[in-house]
């Protein structure tokens, strides 16, 4: 049956590819997690009026986070390639490709928690200053819990988004399904492969937005 | 307790600077509940705020149990803080937070144990009335129930101090006073000092000891509650007072009230202290006079009843007499009136 829709299609090729796109969205993920946390919190709290206000760091990590957004992900990829290179070591392969992954949707989750963390009431900060928080405790019992929900149905935006990407990357021979569907699908006319391809990213993306809605949910308890 | 001394508040902008709070001196004495009466932005929420700095006064001096809060450093504040409790208008609960784990969020920035809070909680849920909703989300919860744990929350540091923000302002009538009467217990029961922000005069009224009326940041006339009103000097205060009765119609009696012109007509006023609440019942039954309640107003408060009545007694002239001088006996004050 599968051999019939799908002539061209080595399994264990597949499998590789399902792997690396896993691997490489998985990777990239937590990199993107942590450091869009990190500059989603910087601009929230450097911002007017909230508790570390600075219009000097709001300015350059708003500058760093807008020009990141602003260049084009195939671009980036060949930008980072000396980077890359010192860093990993390789520019081939699903590990050189996390570098440019993670710096190019950090930016783009960063002003998601930027959002989010607009959204915690004003008034629950002035409340946790009034029982004497520290400033610690309020960014992390206050403000990154009360916008829970919000930072992980962001976080799947950009799961999504990212695995677009890995498809990207796959093109200059990061490996994953979009690699695969290129290399074997596309140059060598097997559109059999093109489309199992394509069938799998969509299941993939199915996937993660499924499990994300289940989680924003569950913590959602307004 | 608590003494304020030249505070004032002035926000600075490029165009103008506006004077929140103007020079503000005030004393709170240890557990009395005060009351800060003002219409809105006559900058009572920005002085309520400026006590425990949520806004950072521009001049002067907040003593609080004979620390100056203005001058301590971010450390000693946080530590000041804990000991003042704080409600809000909207409750600014932690919705991620079941009530349980809101109570206990104040143990836990105090660094409580764990076990120590988890009985204080307990404690503080069963003191507000909300046994059996330990595990509700604030969603889940009526205005007077999120209410109810905010104030827990406020009381789980045993704070010496708690500010009300406007309280009951978000609640039905019905809920005002079930949360005014936990507010009047935990006064009664800890001993707790009570500054109290409203623009209700029936939330001054019921429970307050003393009060502050405010406008344009000034405090423009203060005393004990059922003095002020009794007695309102300034016309703002007469505003707030008339919220309650209405109007002042009852300040005065117009003939056509009494058709029948036999009869002496007495206005009683009542000022709040050591007044005998039974007092008309009583000279009905001791005297041998008819008494005819022509139309009043009588309001109870924290320190007694406050109000004017007037009655019309019949009989004849020296059993008046006698009846007259037993109500002045009673701490009440009773005029003749000649009808018009």
């Amino acid at each position: 049956m599968f051999e019939k829709w799908f002539p061209n299609v080595d399994i264990a090729d597949l499998n590789t590819a399902i792997y690396e796109t896993f691997y490489m969205t998985i990777l990239s993920l937590i990199g993107t997690f942590i450091i869009g946390i990190i500059l989603g919190l910087l601009l929230y709290l450097t911002s007017k009026g909230k508790l570390w206000e600075n219009k000097v760091v709001y300015g350059i990590v708003a500058a760093i986070v807008n020009i990141f957004r602003a260049i084009p992900f195939i671009i980036l990829i060949l930008l980072l390639f000396p980077f890359t290179d010192f860093i990993v070591g390789t520019i081939r392969g699903p590990e050189a490709a996390l570098p440019a992954l993670i710096i190019g949707s950090a930016p783009f989750y960063a002003r998601l928690v930027e959002i989010a963390l607009k959204e915690v009431d004003n008034g629950v900060v002035e409340a946790a200053k009034a029982m004497g928080a520290k400033n610690s405790t309020i960014m992390f019992k206050v403000l990154l819990k009360e916008s829970m929900p919000a930072l992980v149905s962001g976080l799947t935006v950009t799961a999504i988004a990212l695995i677009g990407s890995t498809a990207v990357a796959g093109v200059i021979g990061a490996g994953g399904l979009g690699d695969f569907a290129y290399f074997y699908g596309f140059q060598r006319r097997q559109f059999d492969v093109v489309f199992i391809c394509t069938l799998l990213i969509v299941i993939v993306v199915f996937v993660f937005q499924f499990i994300g809605d289940l989680i924003s949910n569950k913590l959602d308890k307004r | 307790m608590i003494t304020i001394k030249n505070l004032s508040k002035i926000y600075r902008t490029k165009k103008q600077n506006i004077t929140a709070v103007d020079e503000l001196n005030l004393t709170i004495e240890s557990g009395e509940i005060f009351g800060v009466i003002g219409y809105s932005g006559a900058g009572k929420s920005t002085f309520v705020r400026l006590l425990n700095r949520l806004e950072e006064p521009t001049a002067g001096e907040i003593i609080i149990n004979g620390k100056d809060i203005v001058k301590q450093r971010k450390n000693e504040l946080r530590l000041a803080r804990q000991e003042i409790g704080m409600i809000f208008q909207h409750f600014n609960l932690l919705w991620s937070r079941t009530v349980h784990q809101n109570i206990a969020f104040p143990l836990e920035i105090a660094g409580v144990p764990k076990q120590e809070r988890k009985e204080k909680v307990d404690r503080l849920i069963e003191l507000v009335g909300l046994k059996g909703r330990e595990n509700a989300y604030p969603s889940q919860l009526s205005g007077g129930q999120k209410q109810r744990v905010g104030i827990a929350r406020a009381l789980a540091n045993d704070p010496k101090v708690l500010l009300c923000d406007e309280a009951t302002s978000a609640l039905d009538p019905e809920t005002t006073d079930s949360i005014l009467d936990l507010i009047v217990d935990i006064n009664k029961r800890l001993g707790l000092t009570i500054v109290l922000i409203t623009h209700e005069m029936n939330v001054i009224r019921k429970i307050c000891h003393r009060v502050a009326v405010m406008d344009t940041g000034k405090v423009v006339e203060e005393g004990d509650a059922a003095h002020v009103f009794q007695d309102p000097q300034q016309a703002i205060t007469k505003r707030f007072v008339q919220q309650l009765d209405g109007s002042e119609q009852y300040n005065s009696l117009s003939a056509a009230v009494v058709k029948e012109g036999t009869g002496t007509i007495v206005k009683l006023s009542f000022s709040g202290e050591n007044v005998n609440q039974t007092v008309v019942s009583q000279t009905a039954k001791q005297f041998d006079v008819d008494i005819n309640i022509l139309q009043g107003s009588v309001l109870q408060t924290q320190t007694g009843a406050v109000g004017n009545l007037f009655l019309q007694l019949v009989g004849n002239e020296s059993e008046v007499e006698k009846a007259l001088d037993f109500i002045r006996g009673a701490n009440v004050k009773a005029e003749v009136q000649e009808l018009v």
